[in-house]
């Protein structure tokens, strides 16, 4: 399991009610369900990811997020999980807010945009910075939002929403020492727990 | 001799069962005793494990896959979906499929029979439910040994049939699969239902419904209800791709004989259908349609009308159904998600209208044939323990 998930996995609750928006191809969910007894849904919008969930035995539901999740109730899971797909979301802000509507608790994770690599390209290129783990190009990216963790932290004080918890990773997800020294310049990927 | 296709059931023979236990209806008027016609492809397991029921819709009967014979042109209405490695694979499922209480293909309904009086039980046949047709649907599980459906599978009004299922007999389905379906019919629905009746019971042949007697046939009134149906179950733009303004003749005739493309083609579908569809059977299957509303029974609330449901559902749209719609479809979903059961759902691309779900769409086939090989292998794995 890619090691974000297993970050999210930890943080989940056994038998409680789980919402991940952009499952993929469903394999927190499947894990989740299996070992954790969690009520899970995914939501996901690519044909082949739908299949795939399907083939696991995972509820998914095709849903375009962008187009609002107002048939869902208000605080009706415990738990909903955003990961690597805020970026791609016309509207990020309104997202969060709905997230934090169904659910008690968010989890939400995101490539940093600050992190030193991309700094450094944009700087000294003078081009939108195409990496390994943000592999596109400006015009076919799927990621139309780009964002650092202190833009999210902002948007959080804004907005009234308090962060529970945070982790900060490398491109593999990994946990380095170092990186706590100046997370927003080292760190490349944020895992936030937040609540209101 | 002529060889059937290699994915298709082959030559199938429709079998009638008899049942002598009264059903007690919705209305509470009973069928003392009533015949069922049922064709049956694939094998049942020893387990009994693998059976899938499939419920029609307003006008589909027991004969959904293969041929009746070897001349037969046009295979069951759902060949599609049915056969050995296609969605249903009858190599791994042994699948039923019935007509229902009130139909005209051969089980009891207006058209047949009525024991008491010797008469054909024309405009006295009880209106029958969706409640209903499951309940007579449970007995045929009986007969056939079938304590508990891997699946059960209908599309539009036999989507309905299968939601229904899961609420009355909770424990005797493990999935659930519903396609091109709503949780009650809408306003819009009815007032088409409406129409179509009204152009059956004006009709002078029609007799009060006892036309067979008078050997007539509300042939006209069958047609327009057809014909108005037809145009509810394509979407605006597959009608205007397949038949666009075509005239027939190339030119503007000036006067009132068919001439645009689509007007020949509603005639010749309404034509068809009067001459093969009972006129009572169509208007008791419109009402069945317009009374389905399982929440009704549980303050409107759909959630709670499923809460002890047990099984797991497949649920899809089409995006161009303008007749049960994708947000109809999600209604079902939004409802299972807030009762906190097992569902998938998914939204097929489709020009076709609601008639997408009757046609072999790749999309479709693909996830729908996922889902079913997900219950095919639970099965197996079950039966190798």
């Amino acid at each position: 399991m890619r090691a974000d998930l297993e970050i999210i996995r930890d943080w989940i609750r056994p038998g409680s009610r789980v919402i991940d928006l952009g499952c993929g191809e469903g394999e927190l969910l499947e894990h989740l369900v299996n070992e954790k007894q969690v009520q899970g849904y995914g939501i996901e919008i690519n044909s082949d990811n739908i299949t795939a969930c399907i083939e696991k035995g995972v509820s998914v539901i095709e849903k375009d997020i962008d187009e609002g999740l107002c048939s869902i109730r208000s605080n009706s899971f415990d738990t909903v999980v955003m990961s690597h797909a805020l970026q791609t979301m016309h509207r990020p802000d309104q997202i969060v807010e709905e997230m934090l509507r169904i659910g008690k608790e968010c989890i939400v994770t995101f490539p940093n945009f600050a992190h030193w690599r991309a700094r450094f390209y944009l700087a000294f290129r003078g081009r939108m910075p195409v990496s390994k783990f943000l592999s596109y190009t400006w015009y076919n990216t799927p990621n139309i939002h780009f964002f650092t963790f202190k833009d999210f932290e902002e948007l959080c004080v804004e907005r009234n929403i308090y962060i529970v918890d945070r982790t900060v990773v490398d491109h593999e997800h990994k946990h380095r020492w170092w990186i706590r020294l100046w997370p927003n310049m080292l760190g490349e990927i944020a895992i936030y727990r937040i609540t209101r | 001799m002529k060889d059937f296709p290699e994915d298709s059931v082959g030559i199938v023979t429709p079998q009638r069962i008899h049942f002598d236990q009264p059903l007690t209806l919705a209305s509470g008027r009973v069928l003392p005793e009533y015949d069922l016609v049922v064709e049956t492809y694939g094998q049942l397991n020893q387990q009994a494990s693998n059976a899938i029921l499939i419920c029609h819709a307003l006008s589909g009967h027991h004969h959904a896959a293969g041929y009746h014979h070897q001349d037969d042109k046009k295979p069951g209405w759902w060949d599609s979906a049915i056969g050995p490695g296609k969605a249903i694979d009858t190599n791994r499922f042994f699948v039923v499929s019935l007509n229902n209480l009130g139909g005209c293909h051969g089980s009891t309904g207006p058209n047949t029979l009525n024991p008491e009086t010797g008469q054909p039980f024309g405009p006295d046949f009880p209106i029958v439910t969706v409640q209903d047709w499951v309940q007579s649907q449970a007995r045929l599980a009986d007969y056939l040994g079938i304590q508990q459906w891997a699946a059960v599978v209908g599309g539009s009004l036999g989507g309905m049939q299968a939601l229904q299922w899961s609420i009355d007999f909770p424990d005797r389905l493990r999935h659930c699969v519903i396609i091109a379906a709503a949780p009650k019919l809408s306003t819009q629905n009815i007032a088409f239902n409406e129409v179509a009746r009204q152009a059956i019971t004006k009709d002078p042949q029609f007799h009060d419904g006892h036309y067979y007697a008078q050997q007539s046939v509300p042939k006209t009134g069958l047609m327009l209800a057809r014909m108005v149906g037809h145009i509810t179950y394509l979407s605006e733009d597959g009608m205007r791709e397949k038949f666009g303004r075509e005239l027939r003749s190339g030119k503007l005739s000036f006067d009132f004989n068919p001439q645009f493309e689509i007007e020949t083609y509603l005639q010749y579908q309404g034509e068809r259908f009067s001459t093969s569809f009972d006129a009572n059977t169509y208007l008791l299957m419109t009402k069945a349609l317009d009374y389905f509303d399982p929440a009704a029974d549980y303050d409107n609330d759909l959630a709670l009308a499923l809460k002890n449901v047990q099984c797991q559902y497949f649920v899809a749209s089409f995006t161009t159904d303008w007749r049960f719609s994708p947000e109809r479809s999600r209604e079902i979903v939004d409802a299972l998600i807030e009762a906190g059961k097992k569902v998938t759902y998914t939204e097929i691309q489709a020009a076709h209208g609601h008639d997408a779900f009757l046609i072999p769409i790749p999309r479709y086939m693909e996830v729908f044939g996922a889902y079913m090989n997900r219950i095919a292998n639970a099965v197996e794995k079950d039966n190798a323990r």
